[in-house]
């Protein structure tokens, strides 16, 4: 492959301490990521966290009020044709003009991309079943969706952008939609970028994982190193504890009685006992877990502990 | 190939095809020379990242379980590996130890089952024995 003469090395998508404010609100705060090429990145975070502010200034949608946001090397805001020419763009409210055909609509999407691929694009038509001659008016919720992956997909995107593109979907539908993620990764070089709560969905798929939470990344990893990273401790007390315990580096503590479990950040062999308590086991967590672990402990234990 | 992955089980997802793979083969329900599936091919029918299928078919490759062919494929090893008995004993713990607990839960006396396991062990060999008989006819 000589992806080489047009910047291998160079990330897809890089963000610079972007901030962004929505007049006293602080959308963003400080973002700072980059994608390599060949990676598929999930943006996970709560509703209202910045995920899809953020994916706006990577499509150059919206203006860094601070910061910078590049896109092969390019500023999106002042390059859109060169930029979107080589992004697939998914969005969970994926706006499709109504009154049009299927088929009229591939058309007329074909027209903007030189590199659309009509093989593939009917390919995809006919798996998804989606009827040429319908209007895109009655479609339902699911056949929308495969249509706006369809025209994202058919002209082979080097960066595919997802923004919450399973949401409110069924799992037939969330299924094509996670097999489109891998068939794009499966051919070499491509990348891509989307955004979930659906966190087992995240799991399957991504290499990389950022956590957002209110408009500050919070953890940024490979996921076997993030994953690698936290595991919920067990403890069996001699006696049920007077207060909720406490101990450096644990957090969200749960439980009640003589059982509780915590979990821990690092390797889980150094970390620290309690000396009226004996660890039981430990377990690795999901991403899931690892997630509502994060956000929900800050903010409640945030200074709390040293 | 019949894999199961749940993301949401902690475990990592390549470790979860790993141990599913090792166990398929300690078992017998793969056999050795048997190809696995292309990394793409199972990526697909799992729904997870082919890195990860990547992942779990290399360190199958380090523990011998299976081996690969050049770029043709991936192939189950073929003498049954010291890490094969190893396994298949792995297995057979986990199963007596859980009849174990269910014994005692039920009041029933390790000398019992014992003699229990015996039993059973009669019995199915004699229906081995018969169905060698029918088929010898």
């Amino acid at each position: 492959m000589s992806v080489e003469s047009n910047g291998a090395s160079r990330p897809v998508v890089e963000i610079r301490n972007l901030s962004r404010r929505f007049g006293a609100a602080e959308a963003l705060a400080d973002v700072s990521l980059s994608i390599p090429r060949g990676v598929v990145f999930g943006l996970v975070g709560t509703n209202g966290a910045g995920k899809t502010t953020l994916i706006k200034h990577a499509m150059g949608l919206m203006r860094a009020q601070a910061g910078s946001v590049s896109v092969f090397g390019l500023d999106p805001v002042s390059n859109p044709t060169a930029v979107l020419s080589r992004v697939g763009y998914l969005a969970e409210l994926n706006e499709l003009p109504e009154w049009m055909r299927v088929e009229e609509l591939i058309n007329f999407t074909r027209a903007f991309y030189p590199s659309w691929d009509d093989r593939y694009a009917q390919s995809l038509r006919q798996n998804f079943e989606l009827e040429p001659h319908k209007t895109v008016g009655a479609l339902s919720k699911g056949q929308r969706a495969r249509l706006g992956l369809l025209l994202a997909l058919s002209y082979r995107p080097e960066l595919l952008i997802l923004d919450e593109p399973s949401s409110g979907l069924d799992p037939l539908v969330r299924r094509d939609i996670l097999r489109a993620i891998i068939k794009t990764i499966a051919q070499e070089g491509r990348t891509v970028l989307f955004s979930s709560h659906l966190l087992d969905e995240v799991e399957r798929v991504a290499d990389r994982v950022a956590i957002i939470n209110g408009g500050r990344i919070i953890q940024n990893d490979d996921l076997e190193t993030l994953k690698s990273s936290y595991h919920r401790v067990v403890f069996r007390f001699g006696s049920a504890p007077q207060a909720m315990p406490q101990l450096e580096g644990y957090f969200n503590w749960q439980g009640g009685d003589r059982h509780w479990s915590a979990c821990y950040r690092g390797d889980v062999e150094q970390a620290g006992k309690l000396a009226n308590a004996e660890i039981v086991e430990h377990t690795p967590l999901s991403l899931n877990e690892i997630f509502l672990a994060l956000v929900s402990s800050r903010g409640a234990s945030r200074g709390e502990h040293a | 190939m019949q894999i199961h992955v749940s993301p949401d089980d902690g475990l990592p997802v390549y470790k979860q095809i790993f141990n599913q793979v090792k166990y398929l083969v300690a078992s017998g329900v793969l056999t050795p020379g048997e190809e696995l599936p292309p990394i793409r091919a199972l990526a697909e029918q799992l729904l997870i990242n082919p890195n990860t299928v990547a992942r779990a078919y290399r360190e199958l490759e380090h523990a011998g379980i299976v081996f690969k062919r050049g770029t043709a494929g991936t192939y189950v090893s073929d003498a049954p590996s010291p890490f094969a008995r190893r396994e298949r004993l792995r297995v057979l713990r986990q199963r007596i130890d859980a009849l174990l607990a269910d014994a005692r839960h039920m009041g029933v006396e390790v000398e019992e089952l014992k003699k229990l396991i015996d039993e059973r062990d009669e019995i199915m060999r004699g229906e081995h024995k018969q169905k060698g008989m029918i088929h010898e006819r």
